[in-house]
């Protein structure tokens, strides 16, 4: 009774316990009043939002703060409150470079992604077979496996002692090695193999609405695969395929171990001068200044995702409607 | 007829290929373990244990092993400890802004890591808490507490509340009442919640890169920059011992929950 729940996160066991007795009403009693939290609710998300505060908003609001000073020459930083970093960044066309090529790199992971995950997805989604969830294990298998092992394995497929390329000469097809790692090929071929188990995860979530009913349906009214797929499974799926784009999208264009080791120091995204600028050239205006620009990017795709989730929204409340 | 099984041909080719392109890496991890040479090289020289020795004898590795368990077990205890009353907060009291304040428990899992990594890296830094035990906790602390409020939330609204309201109106006081009540009900969501926070800390890679330096250098990180420079099998070997200790932590909870299930029920 006496143990105070703001002491701190490292107290917060006792602290739940004993505060519950200490408010008259019990918890799971507490009637829905329309005022703000009460002692207890304060009580018990203290420990919480403090964590929360320290390890995350704070955090991102020194970034938003860095982003406003200048560094000087020597590696100081002068505390300040101007957009000069802003225009620097801006103004040079490396970072557009580096900009430019973050996107290419989240259009194309996420462009391939999609199309070697959405038959899979569409198959675990639709199949009966008894070993339907040996397969589904076995497609999120990966995730088991942390994303630095998973690279290794592309650098040992793509490299030039590689898989691909020892194969491809033994068997006498090509002379010279192919340049499948070190380079933003390589890139591209392994990030979508990594955001694929995500990919096909998102989109058997989203595959709600297909119902193997309304195929059947279609078939037997005398409709031709391909208009059954056009017409009921394409658009039935469309939103699960769209909030896997989002998810991969936005996890590639924050990817950074991938782009580092199969990019071997030639291929700049965001993610990897982010660190090279925070930890390399110690130029921590700039790392903030590109952090804001990553963010930006976040923003105007999300802003994307929710316009395309609503035309869809409408495409499917229209003949719905219609025919019912 | 013969269209129908062409296509149906064609779509178990499809499939195969598909799922031989999403295992590829981790099936080559898993072959390159046993191999022998210490050159990354296809085809293996010739298969043995030496990898796995190597893995041992590698003193980055293992102090990363020990800093990264050390942080993990932190990272999930603290997790939870700071988790299960907010959980317990967002499902079991109605307050204005609850809606905003769970989804603000959500939210860091929208901020990629690589920002937040140079955040925590910008405010551990001049303190200075980089490169400790206390900065690394702290730094995996706001990525693993949104899966622990999450899991243990899940748990919380599937149990049943009138169980607590029952306990509570037998006289059990609110402490006896979350102790044999709530907290037994929840326990699957809370160990869930814990492991996903410990395995997310033990593989956390970019954060970590951020805040480490020399000293408590994390396992994710130490293998990272071994990979930069040397190519040998021994980080194949390193990732298939961390699957299959993983696997063998999951499997002995699971266990360790069942097993107390029916001790509870008998």
């Amino acid at each position: 009774m006496t143990a105070d729940p703001a002491d701190g996160p490292a107290r917060a066991p006792e602290d739940t316990r004993a505060a519950r007795p200490a408010t008259a009403p019990p918890a799971v009693k507490a009637p829905p009043r329309g005022r703000g939290p009460g002692r207890l609710a304060l009580a018990l998300l203290a420990p919480g939002l403090l964590a929360l505060l320290l390890t995350y908003a704070l955090p991102l609001v020194w970034v938003v703060r860095m982003s406003l000073n200048e560094s000087e020459e020597g590696g100081a930083i002068r505390q300040t409150l101007s957009a000069a970093t802003f225009g620097h960044v801006l103004g040079s066309g490396h970072y557009w470079n580096v900009i430019g090529q973050t996107v290419e790199l989240g259009v194309l992971v996420t462009f391939f992604t999609l199309l070697v995950s959405y038959p899979v997805a569409l198959f675990l989604a639709r199949t009966t077979s008894r070993w339907r969830s040996l397969l589904i294990a076995l497609a999120v298998t990966p995730l088991l496996i942390s994303s630095v092992a998973r690279t290794f394995g592309w650098m040992a497929i793509l490299g030039t002692q590689g898989v691909i390329n020892k194969t491809l000469t033994g068997a006498g097809l090509i002379d010279s090695p192919l340049h499948l790692a070190n380079n933003f090929t390589g890139v591209v071929i392994a990030s979508t193999e990594i955001y694929m188990p995500f990919a096909i995860l998102a989109m058997i979530s989203g595959f709600g609405r297909l119902d193997p009913a309304l195929e059947h349906a279609a078939a037997s009214l005398g409709a031709p695969r391909r208009t059954v797929f056009r017409r009921i499974v394409l658009p039935l799926t469309l939103p699960g395929v769209l909030t896997a784009a989002l998810l991969v999208f936005v996890l590639s264009l924050s990817g950074y171990v991938t782009p580092r080791l199969i990019g071997g120091g030639r291929v700049f995204v965001l993610a990897t001068e982010i660190y090279d600028e925070a930890i390399t050239a110690l130029d921590w205006p700039v790392a903030a200044v590109l952090s804001m620009l990553l963010l930006a990017v976040f923003g105007v795709v999300i802003t994307l995702y929710l316009r395309a989730q609503r035309a869809l929204e409408a495409r499917f409340t229209g003949p719905r409607e219609a025919g019912s | 007829m013969n269209a129908r099984r062409l296509t149906s041909t064609v779509w178990a080719v499809v499939l195969t290929v598909l799922y031989l392109f999403l295992l590829a890496p981790i099936l080559i991890v898993l072959v390159e373990s046993f191999d022998t040479s210490s050159y990354l090289r296809f085809p293996p020289e010739g298969f043995g244990l030496d990898a796995y020795r190597q893995v041992f004898a590698n003193e980055a590795f293992r102090e990363g092993f020990r800093v990264s368990g050390i942080t993990a077990a932190a990272t999930a205890l603290l997790a939870v400890v700071t988790g299960v009353p907010a959980a317990l907060a967002l499902t079991r009291l109605r307050f204005r802004g609850r809606a905003a304040i769970e989804a603000a428990f959500l939210s860091p899992l929208l901020v990629p890591h690589i920002v937040l990594g140079l955040a925590l890296l910008l405010i551990l830094a001049p303190i200075p808490l980089t490169d400790t035990y206390v900065g690394l906790i702290l730094a995996h602390l706001g990525v693993t507490v949104p899966y622990v409020v999450r899991t243990v939330s899940a748990s919380l609204v599937s149990a049943d509340p009138r169980a607590e309201e029952a306990a509570r109106t037998l006289g059990a006081s609110g402490l006896m009442t979350f102790w044999r009540i709530t907290l037994p009900a929840i326990r699957p969501g809370l160990l869930s919640g814990g492991i996903i926070a410990f395995l997310l800390s033990f593989d956390e890679t970019v954060i970590s890169l951020f805040v480490s330096g020399q000293h408590t250098v994390p396992l994710p990180v130490a293998v990272l920059q071994y990979v930069e420079y040397r190519s040998d099998p021994s980080v194949a070997s390193l990732s298939v011992l961390l699957v299959l200790l993983s696997v063998v932590v999951v499997v002995l909870v699971e266990r360790g929950l069942g097993l107390r299930r029916t001790l509870r029920s008998g």
